[in-house]
């Protein structure tokens, strides 16, 4: 079911926490709520699903204008980043609880919990408490309650937050294959931009209570809207440059210049914005410096280089170049993939 | 070995200065089922005569036993049910719910809870007496209710803010009403808050001496504490050994209680809501 916020608002007491935000979530998508933390991604995300209340603006799912509808009944599955379950019934009560609440018949209940069970893989876990679950299991009774009920909708908040790394990969995977499978329409609140990327179908990315840019995680990531799109996305992060306009020449700040830039002439300064896979030997040379760091991760190694005027970039490349601290490189740019924003940080 | 070497000089220590009580409690034990000459404190002879109290009957002028024992029982369980159920209720919205003078309320409670009470005895004795349930186990038992009141609902606060208000979001958004939510998903979670100040304000209860004694001396709402100081008021003939079988007698419930839910009352704060 598609969801719409028009102009939506939320205050707490006097603080405007999300001011004017309109986002429309298409029907049977996934989308991601990215954001550093604190920018208002749960408060979205408790306003969709009723427990907050909206202080200007509407919610709509589907045509249907939900905003002052308690959460009973607006049929929206939620996860919660602690998973919420309930300690004193088994995983099977836990799952049956929206039925048994919604009067269900027994024998109904006891086939769409096993039907539900079966989807998430958690059949043998039924009898347990949630103290005699993991993590990985937790979250997917906790999934399995949320969906129990057929919702319109499907909301996450952080859900895979208090997994550990390799349990956090395979739970992104079942995840979306849960959400493609039942069709449902979910928004995902992550502040992990690898989350969104490898999950979502669309990112919306919001910074301080606004919708900064929303587009698809490849869109996003080669198309930033603005510095901070730009820097919050990639991993490791992208380094900046101050760079100077002159003729039809872009000046580094380490005297490099790059040809033809097709900028307007009314642009003098502006920076210039490099990810660290678009910078190494594989791009000619042209830029030197020191090795100042190497960070050794497996596959890739990661480099510091200090420029000769003292700003530094990063450079991310195969294991196996001999290189250590202090060595000198000259190296070159990917000049396609430059990033150039202005001194507000827009976008140029 | 060494490991119980080290801790020898502290139970040593802590016998020690625990004897005198222990001699207290088994000279207690002992005294009442034996005899011992005059000049002497060893007993020569084990009898039940001194409980013969249970079985004779009451000399004239004093209650009955067992009408006494009953009264300090309702007395105590009333309270307990009174003291909980207004607890659980008035905690729950004190911790979770917003409404006006919220902080007011927080706030007079926890002055309540240090208040010392006896103050206020002069005025309530007035209070009921002009409602006419002075003399009255009713009377007491709403007064004894009330007293306790304060200290049984900062318990339970303490154990409702202890749920994660997770819970009660998901089972919102399970479509339970917010009653469901509260009967169904948080009440199980304060459970041994519950049990705990059930115990407590029941023994609280049995043990009261004062407010029985100053709002209902009459024989009719006597309780065991107050029929204890009857045995030794009346000073032209103190029976110190009934006194000591019926303080037994008296004891032998409140002990029953802790041997019985000690694992459990142990247990409350590791066992929360871990389920
Ligand atoms: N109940 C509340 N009362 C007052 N302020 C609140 C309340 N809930 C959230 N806020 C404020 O609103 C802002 C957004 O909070 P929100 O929980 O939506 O952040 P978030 O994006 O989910 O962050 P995180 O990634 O840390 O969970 C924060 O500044 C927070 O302090
Ligand atoms: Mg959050």
């Amino acid at each position: 079911m598609q969801i719409t916020l028009q102009n939506f608002t939320k205050t707490f007491d006097d603080v405007t926490v999300i001011e004017d935000m309109n986002l429309t979530v298409k029907d049977g998508e996934m989308l991601a709520l990215l954001g550093p933390s604190g920018c208002g991604k749960s408060t979205t995300l408790f306003a969709i699903c009723g427990i907050h209340r909206v202080n200007g603006g509407k919610i709509l799912f589907g045509d249907r204008d939900v905003s002052d509808l308690p959460s009973q009944k607006r049929n929206v599955g939620v996860v919660f980043q602690s998973y919420a379950l309930y300690p004193h019934m088994n995983a099977y009560e836990n799952i049956a609880f929206p039925l048994k609440v919604r009067k269900d018949k027994p024998a109904d209940i006891k086939r769409q919990v096993h039907e539900i069970a079966k989807l998430t893989h958690i059949e043998e876990l039924l009898e347990r408490k949630p103290g005699q679950l993991s993590g990985g299991q937790q979250q997917r009774v906790a999934l399995a309650r949320a969906l129990v009920r057929k919702p319109d909708i499907l909301l996450l908040d952080e859900p895979l937050a208090n997994l550990d790394a390799k349990l956090r990969l395979e739970m992104r995977a079942e995840i979306r294959r849960i959400q493609l499978e039942t069709g449902i329409t979910a928004i995902l609140v992550t502040h992990d931009q690898v989350e969104a990327m490898s999950m979502c179908d669309r990112i919306a990315l919001m910074h301080d209570g606004k919708i900064v840019q929303l587009d698809k995680p490849s869109e996003m990531y080669n198309n930033p809207a603005n510095k901070f799109v730009a820097d919050f996305l990639g991993n490791p992060p992208i380094t900046f440059l101050d760079a100077k306009h002159q003729g039809d020449l872009l000046v580094l700040p380490n005297g490099h210049e790059i040809k033809n830039p097709k900028l307007a002439a009314s642009i003098q300064s502006l920076q210039v914005g490099i990810r660290p896979e678009c910078f190494g030997p594989q791009f000619g040379t042209g830029i030197k410096g020191v090795v100042k760091f190497i960070e050794k991760q497996g596959r890739e190694e990661l480099f510091d280089i200090e420029l000769t005027d003292g700003s530094q970039l990063r450079s991310i490349q195969p294991s196996g170049a001999d290189l250590s601290i202090g060595d000198d490189v000259d190296w070159g740019l990917s000049l396609d993939d430059l990033l150039l924003f202005d001194l507000q940080g827009e976008r140029l | 070995m060494s490991h119980n070497f080290r801790h020898w000089p502290i139970i040593v220590i802590l016998s020690i200065v625990s004897l005198p009580l222990i001699i207290m409690f088994a000279f207690q034990i002992i005294d009442t089922f034996t005899t011992h000459p005059i000049d002497s404190m060893i007993p020569d002879r084990i009898t039940f005569e001194q409980f013969s109290f249970l079985w004779d009957e009451a000399e004239t002028g004093r209650a009955n036993i067992w009408k006494v024992t009953l009264n300090t029982f309702i007395f105590a369980t009333t309270t307990a049910v009174v003291v909980c159920s207004v607890s659980m209720t008035t905690a729950y919205a004190l911790s979770r719910l917003n409404f006006p003078f919220r902080r007011f309320f927080l706030g007079g409670l926890i002055i309540l809870h240090a208040f010392p009470t006896v103050t206020l005895i002069i005025a309530i004795f007035l209070i009921l007496q002009i409602i006419g349930l002075y003399d009255t186990l009713l009377g007491v038992i709403m007064v004894k209710a009330a007293l306790e009141l304060p200290f049984g609902i900062w318990i339970m606060k303490g154990f409702y803010d202890n749920v994660p208000w997770e819970i009660e979001m998901a089972g919102v958004q399970d479509g339970a009403s917010r009653f469901t939510v509260w009967w169904k998903l948080v009440l199980p979670q304060v459970q041994p808050g519950i049990f705990a100040l059930m115990i407590f304000s029941f023994l609280s209860g049995w043990s009261e001496f004062l407010l029985p004694q100053v709002l209902a001396p009459g024989n009719d709402a006597q309780v065991l504490s107050t029929y204890l100081t009857a045995l030794i008021a009346d000073d032209t003939k103190i029976d110190f050994a009934l006194f000591k079988a019926v303080g037994m007698f008296y004891a032998i419930p409140v002990i029953a209680i802790y041997l019985i839910f000690q694992n459990k009352l142990m247990n409350i704060y590791g066992g929360g809501t871990k389920g």
